[in-house]
């Protein structure tokens, strides 16, 4: 058990699955779920080697870090990989009654060779293996856009391509800048080398472009919400719970080892637009008429809570967004979910015409609702403690004026989702034929959502994983 | 022992476990979802009684769960705690009959009897968070709660009512919240403490306290409806009668009290809080409060809304007692805490009646209906006498208690208010008992429905002849040990004398 490399299985696996969906069509929801049940027992495997022994380093072949390929795990990579896991497998179940058959065969290898991605973007040590990663990824999740098929989502998927390819240019050119004043891609390597020169500030300058414009920080957001609102619900959770989420793990790996600030201009910059992405997200995202499109419009201003972090940059501010991270993952998943499952329902999202959808889905209202309290930071919800933690880093370090942007986003989002419960429960002018939901879709979407409320209620364990490995520095160990 | 670390949390979950369940029941298992709704609320009475006595005999029960590094989540009983979640458990066991025979066949009751449970919970952790982020959870948890009962008839005016009321609650939540972690921020700690935790710091840091007990006060004086934060109150009116009556008496609105009181007791301390100068500006609110409610209550046809502004006035007592600084004061202020609730919501029951079996709404409509529901109207007239101060009923007691308390502090000047809003109380509620009384009845009722001998169905009946009685009886046995006034002196003893 000890010297099982759980870190390689956990990338290894899904990519069995993968061809293994993609050369049984037939059998390819049986065939993904067992991958997706196996990726979280290795997720698990791992996590308990590293609990146990503290962060892993794998070396891929046996070749060390300048000439191979390493594996790295800590407690971030942990969190992410594990959230990733419970997540993914939540849309597995889901979409095992979401697809008609047709459709299924082409999502399932999608998926599994994204959520490939996903878990070796989370494993990767070097700068370079981050950029592959992230290729791979951004491919896959084009394709699974461009799977409802239409003109809307073509088009949706045309231009979520090319902002993919310019992000991901933007980053490659940092990295050969980097590559070429250090001579190393090793993000440990490089953290020992790095110093201030202006090709430095000119590379980073580049791969932050590139990876703000994948996380969709404002003003570079334009591009999310009709790619995510466009996409099959099963593709919308998983672009809005974590594929965003990557680029910006690259961006806290970046500014956090390689080259660490602290309160410095470009990360009040960051701070900054991270504000206005809160305000202006959560303003459009309450005036929007339909459902999809306001969760997309949610993921906005999430987003810029992230990036509150960066002016503060205290080890309780990193791990508040971490935490936020979580639980939006978890939160936005659900609530994708239970969109689809009420578009599945009545066949539209309209708003104003949800009609008493409280009373006839009421598990799939629960988990929108709960979710919902998670994304505004009420207790007990992952949400509030990663609220509670930026609000008492925003006291600490003196910058309060980050703590009324968290409030008023809190006020605003607490707007926008208790609009839709609202209407949930009135009956609409038009009544609408309903379709049966089926079980696992309203099941796996409440899942979630108890799951980001769990959060709040046992936040002293991931809080203790987020130290392993000292990600955010000594000053951790308060 | 065991019983003294897991007690708390067992009163917490003896509601929270039975709502779960009783949100998974089919709509039609009516005697399995009111069996459980009853054995709910009788077991948390047990164990509340179990927890009452030890409390009496001197155990310390504490429940403390981590919830973040530093920062616990607490459960703990104390007299003031006790004091709040004797009056929930007791009022929520009446409520809970009451709403057995007032939903009688209406749709969705596994929801409504779910989220009343939920309620209940969140109540009942409110009153015992041992510190102010366990309050602040609780507290949160009450608003969210509470709202699909607000909008459970899903009408257009429902889901308004549910809007203006999540409106003023969330954007309260949000100040309360603002205040609690810049005070943890400061101080590291938000453990309730006797005569508060702040008293020890720094003078230059008195006029952040000032600003983060302006917040904190914000935050609690929307659910208390203090004045210009009640407009919720009133429009939430709409909702089925068992709910006004938990938001009025037993839930919301106390909530936000009881908070007060715990910021000024437990966080500021009373003297170091009369020291920084901010309560004589909250007694200066909440006497405005008092006289503003009983004036638009005077105003009003509705029978419900008069209902309302009166819980609007009559609430600011209690926060009138504590910001008057003095024990005695203190003690009528507290007391009243338990006295309103129960005054009200045997109001509140009385109205919900007369809507039910008669289709009466409005107080034009009342004449004569003293005839025709003689004990409803019985129970009605006790309360309302009692919310005037008529001896020897419980409001007189809370009245003596802070007139007496105000004279003894110095602040003459609350003798007035006290003495306007008993005049303007029984200028609202004298001509509905005389319309009831002594009116002629009309020759038909708006909406009728018949129940054999019996005025109204008996689950509607009992309650509030029992909440009656027990206006009586706190009035008459005021000074008999575990009443009400009993543990408001323990309270005011332990905050006061040295």
């Amino acid at each position: 058990m000890q010297d099982i490399p759980w870190g390689v299985l956990v990338i290894l696996l899904p990519v069995v699955g993968t061809l293994a969906c993609f050369l049984c069509p037939r059998r390819s929801v049986p065939l993904g779920l067992a991958a997706a049940l196996g990726v979280v027992v290795c997720v698990a495997g791992l996590g308990w080697q590293v609990v146990e022994q503290g962060a892993q380093r794998y070396a891929i072949g046996g070749w060390g870090a300048p000439l191979g390929i390493d594996l790295y795990a800590d407690g971030l990579s942990l969190l992410m990989l594990a959230v990733t896991a419970v997540v993914g497998l939540g849309i597995s179940v889901y979409s095992t009654s979401y697809f008609e058959p047709g459709r299924s065969a082409f999502f399932w290898p999608l998926w599994m060779f994204l959520w490939a991605a996903l878990n070796a973007l989370f494993l990767s040590a070097d700068i370079f293996n981050l950029y592959v990663t992230l290729e791979l990824l951004g491919l896959a999740a084009v394709a699974l856009v461009a799977l409802a098929g239409g003109a809307d989502a073509l088009t949706g998927a045309m231009r979520y391509l090319l902002v993919s390819l310019l992000g991901s240019l933007s980053y490659l050119l940092g990295v050969a800048l980097l590559y070429h004043s250090f001579g190393s891609v090793d993000i440990a390597i490089l953290a020992h080398r790095m110093e201030a020169s202006p090709a430095v500030w000119t590379a980073m300058g580049l791969m932050s472009a590139g990876l703000l414009l994948k996380t969709a920080l404002f003003p570079l957001h334009f591009w999310l919400p009709p790619a995510h609102a466009s996409a099959p619900t099963p593709v919308s959770a998983l672009l809005s719970a974590l594929v965003v989420k990557a680029s910006f793990y690259m961006l806290l790996r970046l500014w956090l080892e390689i080259f660490p600030l602290s309160n410095s201009a470009p990360g009040q910059l960051l701070g900054l637009l991270g504000a206005v992405a809160v305000l202006w997200g959560g303003l459009l995202a309450l005036r929007q008429t339909r459902l999809k499109m306001l969760i997309a419009y949610s993921t906005v201003a999430q987003l810029g809570y992230l990036f509150l972090a960066f002016p503060m940059a205290t080890s309780i501010a990193w791990k508040g967004a971490l935490y936020l991270l979580l639980s939006h993952a978890l939160a936005k998943a659900a609530m994708f979910m239970a969109a689809g499952s009420i578009l599945y329902f009545g066949g539209h999202d309209r708003i104003a015409d949800l009609d008493r959808v409280a009373q006839r889905l009421p598990l799939t209202l629960a988990a929108f609702g709960l979710a919902g309290v998670s994304s505004m930071g009420l207790p007990p919800s992952g949400g509030f403690i990663a609220k509670w933690l930026l609000l008492e880093a925003a006291i600490r370090t003196g910058q309060w004026w980050w703590a009324i942007i968290l409030i008023l986003g809190g006020l605003l989002t607490a707007a926008y989702i208790l609009k839709v419960v609202g209407y949930a429960f009135t009956q609409a002018e038009v009544t609408h034929e309903a379709r049966a939901v089926p079980v696992p879709m309203e099941w796996a979407a409440l899942a979630l959502a108890l799951a980001a409320v769990l959060l709040g209620l046992f936040a002293p364990w991931p809080l203790a994983l987020m130290e392993i490995g000292l990600p955010f520095g000594v000053e951790a160990a308060r | 022992m065991i019983w003294d670390d897991w007690l708390p949390l067992l009163i917490v979950l003896s509601s929270l476990s039975v709502g779960l369940v009783i949100f998974f029941l089919p709509e039609d298992r009516v005697a399995t979802r009111t069996g459980l709704n009853l054995v709910g609320a009788l077991l948390k009475l047990v164990l509340v009684g179990f927890m009452l006595w030890g409390v009496f005999q001197g155990h310390q029960y504490e429940t403390r769960l981590p919830l973040l590094p530093g920062l616990d989540l607490v459960l703990r009983a104390d007299p003031l705690s006790m004091l709040f979640v004797l009056l929930s458990s007791v009022l929520w066991l009446v409520t809970t009959v009451y709403a057995i025979g007032y939903l009688e066949d209406s749709p969705h009751r596994s929801r409504f009897f779910g989220f009343f449970s939920l309620c209940v919970t969140a109540t009942v952790g409110v009153a015992l968070a041992g510190n102010l982020i366990t309050f602040v959870l609780f507290y949160e948890l009450l608003t969210l709660t509470t709202y699909p009962l607000i909008v459970h008839r899903g009408t257009e005016v429902a889901r308004r009512a549910g809007r203006s009321y999540l409106t003023y609650t969330v954007a309260g939540g949000a100040l309360l919240l603002a205040g609690t972690v810049w005070l943890y921020a400061i101080t590291g700690t938000v453990e309730f403490t006797e005569r508060g935790f702040l008293s020890g710091l720094d003078a230059s840091l008195h006029p952040v306290f000032i600003i983060i007990f302006t917040l904190l006060i914000g935050g609690l004086g929307v659910k208390a409806a203090l004045i210009p934060l009640h407009g919720w109150l009133v429009q939430a009116m709409v909702a089925p009668a068992p709910v006004s009556a938990l938001l009025h008496a037993v839930a919301v609105v106390k909530a936000g009290a009881f908070g007060i009181v715990r910021v000024v007791y437990d966080v500021y301390g009373i003297d170091f809080a009369a020291g920084l100068g901010v309560t004589l500006p909250l007694a200066i609110l909440a006497a405005a409060t008092v006289i503003y409610g009983s004036l638009r209550a005077l105003f009003q046809d509705d029978l419900k809304r008069r209902l309302a502004f009166s819980t609007v006035s009559q609430v600011s007592y209690i926060i009138l007692g504590i910001a008057v600084v003095g024990p005695v004061a203190a003690i009528g202020g507290l007391v009243h805490l338990v006295h309103q609730g129960v005054m009200k919501i045997t109001l509140f029951f009385c109205a919900g009646n007369l809507a039910e079996t008669l289709g009466i709404h409005r107080i034009s409509e009342m004449n004569g209906v003293g005839r025709r529901m003689p004990w409803t109207m019985a129970a009605f007239t006790i309360g309302a006498l009692g919310m005037i101060g008529v001896p020897p009923l419980a409001g007189f007691v809370s009245k003596w208690y802070l007139g007496l308390g105000a004279l003894d502090a110095g602040q003459d000047w609350v003798i007035f208010i006290l003495a306007g809003s008993s005049l303007l109380n029984a200028g609202y509620y004298l001509p509905v008992l005389y319309a009831v009384w002594f009116n002629e009845p009309p020759d038909a009722w708006s909406d009728e429905r018949y129940f054999g001998r019996h005025e109204t169905a008996w689950a509607l009946l009992v309650p509030p002849v029992v909440t009656a009685l027990l206006t009586l009886a706190m009035g008459l046995l005021a000074s008999v040990p575990l009443s009400p006034l009993y543990w408001a002196r323990i309270i005011t003893t332990l905050e006061y004398l040295p």
